[in-house]
């Protein structure tokens, strides 16, 4: 394995061992998903949800819990001095990005896991939908692995982190969103999975993935630089 | 010597206007769907095109900062990307004027060419306290460029997707397309542009040039070692 | 919506203008006032380089008088 890997893999590992660990965020993100769905059934005062209604209900609820869980990767970082000790170590930094941002995804996919089916079986009334909706979901987890990495990375150093990562994460989000939506709103439709555009928005989806991929692998190095 | 043809350009720049500003009124004929109210036209899509240019100028910039480490660089990208969202106010309120004028509404989510671009100015807004957050000068200046590089990449991405979002069902066509314009009208919206585009070259060097003056007030004042107020900009970079 | 009749339509074209006119007249105000903390700091530092260039010509003089004791 040549060094970039080992690093990569090294830096991933120790960030789920961590977590698996300690447990900190994934079960506060699930928790807060949940409640939030709870919410959502008495503010709209509904019990059943389909088509735009229920997307919108599931993927704010799930940007909102993934940015909660988010500072956390990096805030204990710093915090116990991880930073450093991976500034000093001879590592292509971009290796630091493909780790940070693969810990992130595996974070927003277990969370999915979870909070999904909670969805599936609090609003929705068949699961046929949850197939075609695991391959939205992947394309958008990976976009706001790549985004969220790249701005908690630049906002663990300042101060008022807790407040500015969301503040800056939220409009770059906003056409991840549109497209994750666009595609969900036909698969929750009253009478059945839809497709309506759904390979259009496949595709949008994967150009925001590649194109943040590409500005986060190309810009990283910056970030860790003394 | 920032200061250097700014004299000239303004010059120019207010002669543009000018020129623009009689165009529109009398020269260009009147449009047949929307009547005087089309006018507005030639101010706030000039307005909006420049500073979207002006935000990936600011990307540019920060790229060239990032790669060569001279903070000059730092400070054209800051002052290009605060033009742009001054510019973008003016947008978003013109913009509003001519929806209610036209449509009765001041605020329509279905023209989705504004929609992108006040997502695009509320994404460019966060520049400031994302900037103001970091205290540390140069990192400061660092982190600011990868976040005008990250959000120069957003920009054509998110026209696209709210462009794509917008329902088949009421196609609504601004006049923001030029397809279909005649010929005296674009003409009439080229200048308005090129005068616009002037307006924010000019003021961009004037903003840089105030900067470079307090630049070099601060370098004359540790010269004399006097005792000063000091006062930094925690978000602006210093031009010296 | 048909269009707004002339006098109507003025007021709205009009209205825009001059919101970006009051734009560009705060932004000259708001550089005034910069240019304005600039110009004096300019003067008291000038004042400044003037004290002391005028103390570098008086502190010789007092040497030489103390130089006589």
């Amino acid at each position: 394995m040549t060094p970039s890997r080992l690093a990569f893999a090294a830096i991933l590992g120790k960030d789920l061992r961590a977590e698996l660990r300690t447990l900190q965020s994934l079960p506060a993100m699930a928790l807060f998903a949940v409640t939030t769905f709870v919410i959502f059934r008495f503010g709209l005062d509904r019990t059943s949800l389909s088509g735009s209604l229920a997307a919108g209900v599931l993927w704010a609820t799930l940007l909102f819990a993934a940015i909660l869980g988010i500072n956390r990767l990096f805030v204990a970082e710093r915090e116990e001095g991880g930073f450093d000790a991976i500034r000093l170590a001879p590592i292509d930094r971009t290796a630091l990005f493909a780790a940070k941002a693969s810990a992130l995804l595996v974070y927003l996919i277990v969370l999915e896991l979870i909070v999904v089916p909670v969805f599936a079986v609090f609003f929705l009334d068949s699961a046929t939908a949850l197939a075609p909706l695991a391959l939205v979901l992947l394309l958008a987890d990976i976009g706001f692995a790549a985004t969220g990495t790249l701005i908690s990375s630049m906002a663990v150093n300042s101060r008022a982190r807790d407040l500015l990562t969301p503040l800056v994460l939220l409009p770059l989000v906003v056409p991840l969103m549109i497209a994750a939506t666009g595609a969900t709103e036909p698969l929750l439709a009253l009478g059945g999975p839809g497709y309506h555009r759904f390979d259009t928005w496949l595709a949008v989806l994967g150009l925001y993935d590649l194109i943040f991929l590409l500005v986060g692998y190309a810009v990283f190095d910056f970030l860790v630089e003394d | 010597m920032y200061g250097k043809g700014l004299r000239s350009l303004s010059i120019a720049t207010v002669a543009a206007l000018a020129v623009s500003l009689s165009l529109v009124f009398f020269y260009a004929p009147l449009d047949a769907d929307q009547g005087f109210v089309q006018k507005i036209f030639y101010l706030h899509v000039p307005l909006a095109i420049v500073a979207l240019i002006g935000f990936v100028v600011g990307g540019v910039f920060a790229i060239l900062h990032l790669r060569s480490g001279d903070s000059r660089w730092d400070a054209y990208s800051y002052v290009s990307i605060h033009m742009s969202v001054i510019f973008g106010v003016a947008v978003l309120i013109t913009g509003s004027i001519w929806a209610k004028a036209s449509w009765g509404h001041w605020w329509v989510w279905d023209e989705p060419t504004l929609v992108s671009f006040l997502i695009v100015f509320l994404m460019y807004a966060t520049y400031y306290p994302f900037r103001y957050a970091i205290e540390d000068r140069e990192r400061q200046a660092r982190y600011a460029s990868v976040f005008a590089i990250t959000a120069g990449a957003f920009v054509p991405l998110n026209f696209m997707a709210v462009r794509m979002a917008e329902s088949l069902v009421h196609p609504r066509t601004f006049a923001t397309a030029n397809g279909g314009l005649p010929g005296e009208m674009m003409f009439t919206f080229l200048v308005s542009f090129a005068a616009i585009g002037l307006l924010w070259v000019t003021l961009v060097k004037f903003e840089l040039t105030a900067k470079s003056a307090s630049g070099q007030l601060k370098r004359l004042r540790r010269a004399l070692d006097a005792p000063g107020p000091g006062s930094t900009s925690r978000v602006a970079p210093e031009v010296s | 919506m048909p269009a707004l009749p002339l006098d109507e339509a003025g007021k709205y074209v009009a209205g825009a203008y001059i919101v970006f006119l009051v734009l560009i007249v705060v932004y000259v105000a708001i550089m005034a006032a910069k240019v304005q903390r600039i110009e004096k700091e300019l003067r008291e530092l000038a004042g400044f380089a003037e004290t002391r260039a005028n103390g570098d010509q008086v502190a010789p003089e007092r040497e030489e008088v103390g130089a006589d004791v």
